[in-house]
């Protein structure tokens, strides 16, 4: 499922943020890739300080909320909701959010002003937004990732009794967050770093 | 001190700047967002607000053929047509000729923002954003126009 969503972002994004920078500056596509590496970054592009300010970021502008990050949180509602964000270009891999479905619906009203009592398109296109956003400000904070990764439209996935594989990940952030009662997750997957 | 923009804050309150009707056309495919957005604008001071909303550039350009608008902003990241091509397509076919701009995206690149004003943007807000920036960046361009 993750290759599926890397490989939008890929086509879908990068690529063409790419072309057009090449494009501008009158270089090839492979000149332009090549002058930028992340390799030698790699413990910048992985601080774990770098999500949990942009968790922070996000829920205090867009939601007006303060959440922290707890040590030992697990989501394990049997219904959640999960969205994912793929990164393309010098970093590939993918933003995952996770919550229970009760939690979404929390935050899907503070986002609208509306009351859920489903998961219905809102909420889904609410946590979208939020796993976008905490995408974008998580590469944001490397700007070398900033100016050469590009974010795929966000994918949601709601239900019961399922689990995200991924293998042998090149690095990967997983924190859990808790405002009020509520608590959600979110993993930062690197599977390609070039 | 930044203002919030949604939190359960109400819709429409006046900001009392006396300004005329002001159409702005919301283009992003989160229709969640498009409302954030409505909200920013209305927090921002434009109580006297006509919306229009299209999910994707495309849908952008067909509002743009049938109703006048004043102000556009845009998100950049969308499927079937992106908003910086979006921005291309309004020079290139002459539509909503002097209305100002603003992209508001979760791309923060400096690379992006000179992408976007090469294409025609006046304006780049980055996501998350609060209502005070959508005033701060938003209200001189629509005072201008």
């Amino acid at each position: 499922m993750l290759n599926g969503v890397r490989a939008a972002a890929i086509a879908g994004r990068a690529g063409v943020a790419v072309q057009r920078v090449a494009k501008q500056c009158g270089a090839d596509e492979r000149e332009q890739t090549m002058a930028v590496s992340l390799r030698e970054s790699v413990e910048r592009v992985s601080d774990p300080r770098n999500l949990d300010a942009s968790v922070e970021e996000v829920f205090r502008l867009m939601l007006g909320i303060e959440c922290k990050r707890e040590a030992g949180l697990v989501v394990a509602d049997q219904e959640s909701v999960t969205a994912v964000v793929g990164f393309g270009g010098l970093l590939s891999g993918a933003c995952v959010f996770r919550s229970g479905a009760g939690t979404a619906m929390k935050i899907a009203a503070q986002m609208t002003g509306m009351e859920f009592d489903v998961i219905d398109d809102t909420v889904k296109d609410g946590i979208g937004e939020i796993c976008n956003m905490l995408a974008g400000a998580w590469k944001g904070k490397v700007p070398e990732l900033a100016a050469n990764c590009g974010l795929s439209v966000p994918a949601v996935i709601t239900g019961r009794d399922y689990n995200l594989h991924v293998q042998a990940p090149e690095f990967q952030l997983h924190h859990g967050y808790r405002f009020g009662e509520e608590i959600f997750e979110v993993t930062i997957v690197c599977d390609g770093l070039q | 001190m930044d203002l919030m923009v949604p939190a359960g804050a109400p819709i429409g309150k006046k900001g009392g700047l006396g300004m005329s009707e002001i159409r702005a056309l919301i283009v992003d495919d989160s229709s969640v967002m498009r409302k954030i957005v409505e909200r920013a604008l209305r927090q921002a001071g434009l109580d006297a607000l006509v919306v229009h909303e299209a999910g994707s550039g495309a849908e952008g350009l067909e509002v743009l053929k049938s109703k006048p608008v004043d102000l556009i902003l845009s998100d950049i990241n969308m499927p079937t047509m992106d908003g910086l091509e979006f921005l291309r397509q309004i020079r290139a076919q002459n539509l909503a000729e002097g209305v100002p701009v603003v992209m508001i995206t979760t791309e923060s690149s400096e690379e992006h923002v000179k992408q976007a004003i090469q294409a025609g943007a006046q304006g780049y807000i980055r996501k998350p954003f609060t209502a005070e920036q959508v005033k701060e960046r938003v209200l001189p361009l629509v005072r201008k126009a």
